[in-house]
């Protein structure tokens, strides 16, 4: 298979604490891969890292074979990278439909000259805006509140919202970071449902998320992370049964030792 | 203009149509109507346009892309002293307004790059402070940029403007119709003034409704999640401030014309804090809103001054409080009713920034 992305050595340190030790991961083209572990491991960090929010000290990251800029989340959208956010963060004072619309910005071209003067071409343009945006709406089931506002959407909406919003800028890898937090079982398989879906249609899933079933059932492959460290990575069934995975979770660092020697 | 339209109590929502008509005949009327109470409403009404051009300006700053601007008023300043340094015989240059007033434009623009490229990290409070200090800096230039080589003609500000000359007809004169009718050129400045206010809000609507109107209201509502869509947040924010400017510049460039003086006292604090009074008061990022604002505050200070003297001296024999005083007091306890009752500005009704119904209009009459 194909590698999408390519994680080397990358170190995140805040001050004393070490977020990241020489995490290296690699994603393949056309797989949901997963990034799991205790509170505190550091999945977010690497999801920070990954799309730019946060520079790293050490480390690089490989995209489609080039390099990815670091700490310019631009770039990374322009590269095929959109994320979503662990407590959702829509534009609350515009509807959903904009907010897709808006996602659209890093692949649409019209400037403000060509706005202010209403070019034909910037005519075309908004109307297919409009028109892919309603399309991504339906695609995640909520196009009958494509005018909502989406401050007054409910709570599991809002996340497909988000969902859409990140499609809409055309991603190759689409990162998802706790998708299915807060949300009950009946809204939860919807989201697997919709995963799936996405990832049927070309487009490879990384996600990180605390509920082990979902990324049990969902993932191709997945590495857990713990205290900043990379301690497996693997096929679920794998990863299930690696003693250092388990100690992570169950049994803190005794066990680790134990299982060690 | 919809949006305006619908705002007027009790027709707009009934009949969209009438209503729309009723804004048109007043932008039109509104002079005639000014002209029964006296010359001096007239010239209010001009001055009125250009604050509605300076809140449309400044709204697209703070209403659309959240960067609250307290000096705004330097980029007005900028178009007005561009003006009048061209088109007067302080430089002995008298360049026709079709250069000035787009050059006045430019500087303007180029006067917002310079203040955001250093304020691009800052929101809120912090951001607002810098703007505060930048509009203040223009202003102090102004003042003293008289020694040792004379620039601006310091407090003095400069003098003998030349007036708007459009295709070699001058609006400063009157205009003589046949040989009965005169009008007033107080009459054509309004009429121009108003031409460009309608071209603003046809400008920024279009913006508004656009990718650039978009980005700028994800930055406006969650400025990391505008990064994690693409949106390159800094040229975002520079095109704003430029955009906004703009406006400011071409009001400043009008206003020089129009006074025929401008001096540094034109340009203070208070007229920063004057339009975006006019912009909260009248709704914030609402185009509609802001040009009921602009036009109700800057009545406001005029109807007292007209109805304030004469009403205290026939109750008190006396004037015991300066109509200014008034002004300030009636202005804040607009403001904290305004806050308390109407937090979202006159006319709260939300901004779009896309028409759905280019797409869905037949297809389901969602």
């Amino acid at each position: 298979m194909i590698t999408l992305l390519e994680a080397r050595g990358i170190c995140k340190r805040f001050g004393g604490l070490t977020a990241l030790s020489d995490v290296s991961l690699t994603i393949r083209k056309g797989e949901v891969y997963g990034l799991i572990g205790p509170n505190g491991a550091g999945k977010t960090t690497f999801f920070n890292v990954l799309t730019g929010a946060y520079v790293p000290e050490e480390g690089e990251l490989v995209f489609n074979g080039s390099e990815l800029p670091l700490g310019k989340p631009h770039k990374v959208v322009e590269a095929g990278i959109a994320r979503t956010f662990q407590n959702i963060r829509l534009f609350r004072d515009m509807t959903a439909l904009e907010n897709v619309m808006a996602g659209h910005h890093i692949r649409s071209r019209a400037n403000p000259f060509s706005i202010l003067l209403q070019t034909k071409h910037a005519k075309e343009e908004e109307r297919l805006i409009t028109e892919r945006a309603f399309e991504l709406l339906k695609y995640v089931g909520i196009e009958r509140f494509a005018d909502t506002v989406s401050k007054n959407l409910s709570y599991g909406d809002q996340r497909r919202l988000e969902i859409a919003r990140a499609l809409a800028t055309e991603p190759q890898l689409l990162a998802l970071d706790e998708p299915a937090a807060g949300m009950n079982a009946t809204e939860t398989a919807r989201l697997r449902d919709l995963v799936q879906t996405i990832r049927h249609d070309g487009v490879t899933v990384l996600l990180i998320e605390h509920d082990v079933k979902l990324v049990m059932g969902l993932c191709d492959r997945l590495a857990v992370l713990d205290f900043g460290k990379k301690i497996a990575e693997d096929v679920p069934a794998e990863v299930q049964r690696n003693d250092a995975v388990i100690a992570a979770y169950l049994g803190g660092h005794a066990a680790q030792k134990g299982a060690a020697a | 203009m919809n949006e305006l339209a619908l705002a007027i109590p009790w027709l707009g929502k009934r009949n969209p149509a009438a209503a729309r008509w009723v804004v048109v005949a007043l932008a039109v009327g509104a002079p005639l109507i000014a002209m029964l109470f006296g010359k001096s409403w007239v010239r209010i009404l001009d001055f009125a346009m250009l604050y509605v051009m300076l809140a449309i300006g400044l709204n697209l700053v703070v209403g659309f892309a959240g960067l609250l601007d307290l000096g705004y008023i330097a980029f007005y300043a900028v178009g007005a002293y561009t003006f009048a340094f061209l088109a007067s015989p302080h430089f002995e240059l008298h360049l026709p307004f079709w250069l000035v007033l787009p050059l006045g434009a430019a500087f303007a623009a180029l006067a917002g790059i310079i203040l955001g490229l250093p304020t691009l990290r800052l929101r809120g409070d912090y951001l607002a402070i810098v703007t505060l200090g930048f509009g203040e800096i223009v202003r102090i230039f102004m003042n003293n940029l008289n020694h040792p080589i004379n620039i601006t003609n310091g407090p003095q500000g400069i003098n003998m403007i030349d007036p708007l000359v459009l295709f070699g007809w001058d609006i400063s004169k009157p205009l003589k119709v046949g040989d009965e009718i005169t009008i007033n050129s107080l009459f054509l400045y309004y009429y121009v003034f108003l031409a460009c206010v309608v071209l603003s809000v046809i400008l920024v609507q279009r913006l508004q409704v656009s990718r650039v109107g978009r980005a700028w209201a994800a930055i406006r509502d969650d400025e990391l999640a505008a990064k994690a869509i693409g949106i390159n947040t800094r040229n975002m924010k520079l095109l704003a401030f430029s955009l906004g400017a703009t406006f400011g510049g071409v009001a400043g460039g009008l206003f020089a014309a129009f006074q025929g003086f401008v001096s540094p006292e034109s340009f203070s604090l208070m007229e920063s804090i004057a339009v975006l009074t006019m912009i909260v008061f009248g709704g914030m990022g609402n185009l509609a809103g802001v040009i009921v604002g602009a036009l109700a505050l800057t009545a406001l200070p005029e109807v007292l001054r007209h109805v304030a003297v004469p009403l205290q001296q026939a109750v008190f024999g006396q004037v015991l409080l300066d109509p200014e005083v008034l002004r300030m007091l009636l202005l804040s306890l607009a403001m904290i009713f305004m806050m308390l009752l109407r937090p979202a500005g006159l006319i709260p009704a939300y901004s779009r920034y896309s028409r759905p119904e280019l797409v869905v209009g037949k297809e389901a009459g969602r």
